[in-house]
């Protein structure tokens, strides 16, 4: 087999498969596979509007996505984006509810580093766990995943309640002035903070490819202990590559708040931070591969919340189909690597 | 003691279980130098196969304990196997454990909400009490230990089993050293990758049986989202807890029961503290008990204590990980 033809297949490979296996998933519960891509590619680029809907789910996600890949670059496995996405809606959101007589820009710019604030916060929680007191990230991350939802629902069934009385799903819906501006009634995207979006990852790859920083970083994910012999200041690495990615992922929260709801809500972040790790881990933390990546994803989500009403299909399935594309592409890759390759020479 | 508390006591061994056992599964595991991160989500779906596989026997019309050894071996066969995809990924094909595990991870998560959709909220087959002749008649521990039904009684026999395997024979001793330092069981001639497998394996097992002491017995039946979701990274903790040692490990996770029995009898009395807050002291207790094992923290805190007792409390609380864990075996 030659080279290039190796190449093709094994990008190829992993991704059929698992589609094969989603299709006989989707028979095994009696349904047409056919008919779920229809739906699902309807879903998502069936109008201008759903488009639109795809790239405001798309916007956090991404938003994530670039934070991943600073901590990815210094090695460290940010669970917690869930939880600093979270605290991203929750800052904003206060800045939304009891903030009043802003005028509009500065009320939104407000809320915005609101939420970066928070999600700083809480990335700075796992962070001080990490390097101070010993408690591996994962492990941070998951139980500040947890302990940010408990508060979240707290705060929208007690603190938070009008005090003539409201709705646990959900907390009051902000004033008007603090929603974002969609582009057109058709494509109701915002096109500022798609501006704030691609502003962050011209500023990451920057900060990644061209400063000291950034190759610090890349020493501390590639060999702690050698980087440290040399010099690089590992603990303040790790810190400042948590705080990057919290204050990115709090700007998605605070997309999903100021944009996709207009309230606080339970369980806001949907999961867009766990599919966010799922999309790095793919993309190898190349930062324009995984903003790309996490389109597709986001597209195949939003498309795929039809399918509980159309098909009274679990919408499950979508992320089903998402693990198993990188756990496939995982081990793909570990079988040319294994089998494929030329032996390396070390 | 008043027969109230005596209860309680049963109550909290008999929700420890499936906790005890997934993390004597994830014991064995990362004992032979593998982690398998994948405990949220395979405790999900083997919990969700097993119930399904029980309910569609009796459905079928087969006796209750057919159905539900059917179901308890769907279950371990689930873990199995998808330890077997951490095996394969980690040790054939030297990948990121903790990328393949995490992974999985949501992977089983989703696919046990997907396959499951159907089967939620239904009542099914669950493991009857039964209480062992002579043992049961003891007062007090009796009543505590021996009135329970049989995953329990095979939650026992694995923390003794385990623990006698790897502190008293010498098999364990090889098992351990895998963990410790795989070059010297591969110097004296055993084959490292293919025994870490094997545990990797049988771990996996024991974590599908954890799934099934979930939906078979304690929070018995499969909801979206699963009632056990959250306890595999518990399960994950505990270990870490319990200084890889069965003992230890066990003890965490009856610990952990009992403040979990603590916080809802918090709940049923009118306190001052909002309901929703107190879901998340699992997770408070979660870091706080590695924060009592982790080095730092633990150094820190020995300070306090007079120098007498420093080192007999070091010893008692360290936690160190098998030297070789997570780390890939080259040789063989």
């Amino acid at each position: 087999m030659t080279k290039p033809m190796q190449s093709v297949l094994f990008a190829l490979l992993p991704i059929a498969v698992s589609l094969l296996i989603t299709a006989l998933l989707i028979i095994i519960v009696g349904n047409n596979p056919l008919e779920v891509v229809h739906l699902v590619l309807s879903g998502a680029f069936g109008s201008s509007t759903s488009l639109g809907g795809v790239v405001n789910f798309w916007m956090p996600l991404a938003f994530c996505v670039v934070g991943l890949v600073v901590t990815f670059r210094a090695g460290l496995w940010n669970i917690g984006i869930e939880g600093q996405l979270m605290a991203g809606a929750i800052g904003a959101s206060y800045v939304g509810l009891f903030v009043r007589d802003l005028p509009t820009p500065l009320w939104i710019l407000l809320a915005i580093i609101a939420g970066a604030g928070a999600g700083m916060v809480v990335s700075l929680i796992i962070s001080v766990l990490k390097t101070r007191l010993g408690i591996n990230e994962i492990f941070g991350g998951v139980a500040m995943n947890a302990l940010v939802n408990v508060y979240s629902i707290y705060l929208i069934s007690g603190p938070w309640q009008p005090p003539e009385g409201g709705s646990a799903q959900a907390t009051q819906p902000f004033p008007r002035e603090v929603w974002l501006t969609p582009f057109s009634q058709d494509f109701p995207v915002s096109l500022p903070y798609l501006g704030l979006l691609f502003g962050m990852i011209a500023l990451v790859s920057v900060l990644l490819n061209n400063t000291r920083w950034g190759l610090q970083l890349k020493a501390t994910g590639k060999n702690p202990r050698s980087a440290l012999l040399l010099g690089v200041p590992i603990e303040r690495s790790t810190l400042t590559a948590f705080l990057l990615c919290g204050a990115l992922a709090g700007m998605g929260g605070a997309h999903r708040v100021l944009e996709t709801y207009h309230s606080l809500r339970p369980l806001i972040s949907g999961g867009i931070g766990f599919l966010a790790l799922l999309v790095v881990l793919l993309a190898g933390a190349r930062l324009l591969w995984a903003v790309g990546i996490a389109f597709v994803s986001a597209a195949i989500l939003t498309g795929s919340t039809r399918l509980k009403i159309a098909l009274q299909l679990d919408a499950s399935l979508a992320n089903v189909l998402q693990g198993l594309v990188v756990l496939c592409i995982l081990l793909f890759n570990g079988i040319r690597e294994r089998f494929f390759d030329e032996p390396r020479a070390d | 003691m008043n027969q109230e508390l005596i209860n309680t006591f049963n109550t909290i061994i008999s929700n420890a279980t499936p906790l005890v056992i997934a993390a004597l599964g994830e014991t064995i595991t990362e004992r032979a130098g593998v982690i398998n991160l994948s405990l949220d989500g395979s405790l999900a779906l083997s919990a969700m196969g097993g119930f399904v596989a029980a309910l569609t026997a009796q459905r079928a019309g087969l006796p209750l304990p057919l159905a539900l050894a059917i179901g308890v071996f769907v279950a371990m066969l689930i873990g199995a196997l998808v330890a077997l995809l951490i095996a394969f990924g980690s040790i054939t094909l030297k990948q990121d454990q903790v990328a393949i595990g995490f992974v999985l991870t949501l992977l089983c998560a989703d696919l046990a909400q997907f396959l499951g959709q159907a089967y939620t909220r239904q009542p099914g087959p669950i493991f009857p009490n039964i209480s062992l002749p002579i043992l049961s008649e003891i007062p007090t521990v009796g009543r505590i230990f021996f009135f329970h039904d049989f995953l329990v009684y095979v939650s026992y026999a694995l923390i003794f089993g385990i623990w006698y395997w790897l502190f008293r024979t010498r098999g364990g001793l090889t098992h351990r050293a895998l963990g410790e330092r795989p070059e010297a069981a591969f110097a004296r001639g055993f084959a490292v990758n293919r025994s870490r497998y094997f545990w990797v394996v049988l771990g996996g097992a024991i974590v599908g049986l954890a799934g099934a002491a979930y939906s078979l017995n304690v929070k018995s039946g499969w909801a979206t989202p699963p009632s056990m979701r959250g306890d595999g990274w518990i399960a994950l903790a505990i270990v870490i807890f319990g200084g890889w040692h069965p003992f230890r490990v066990v003890l965490g996770a009856y610990l952990f029961s009992s403040l979990q029995a603590v916080s809802s009898a918090l709940q049923r009395s009118n306190t001052q503290i909002p309901l929703v807050l107190l879901n998340g002291i699992p997770w408070v207790m979660m870091l706080i008990t590695l924060l009592i094992v982790s080095s730092g923290a633990l150094e820190r805190l020995l300070m306090i204590l007079p120098k007498s007792l420093q080192n007999r409390a070091r010893a008692i609380l360290r936690s160190d990980p098998p030297k070789a864990l997570g780390t890939p075996f080259e040789k063989d």
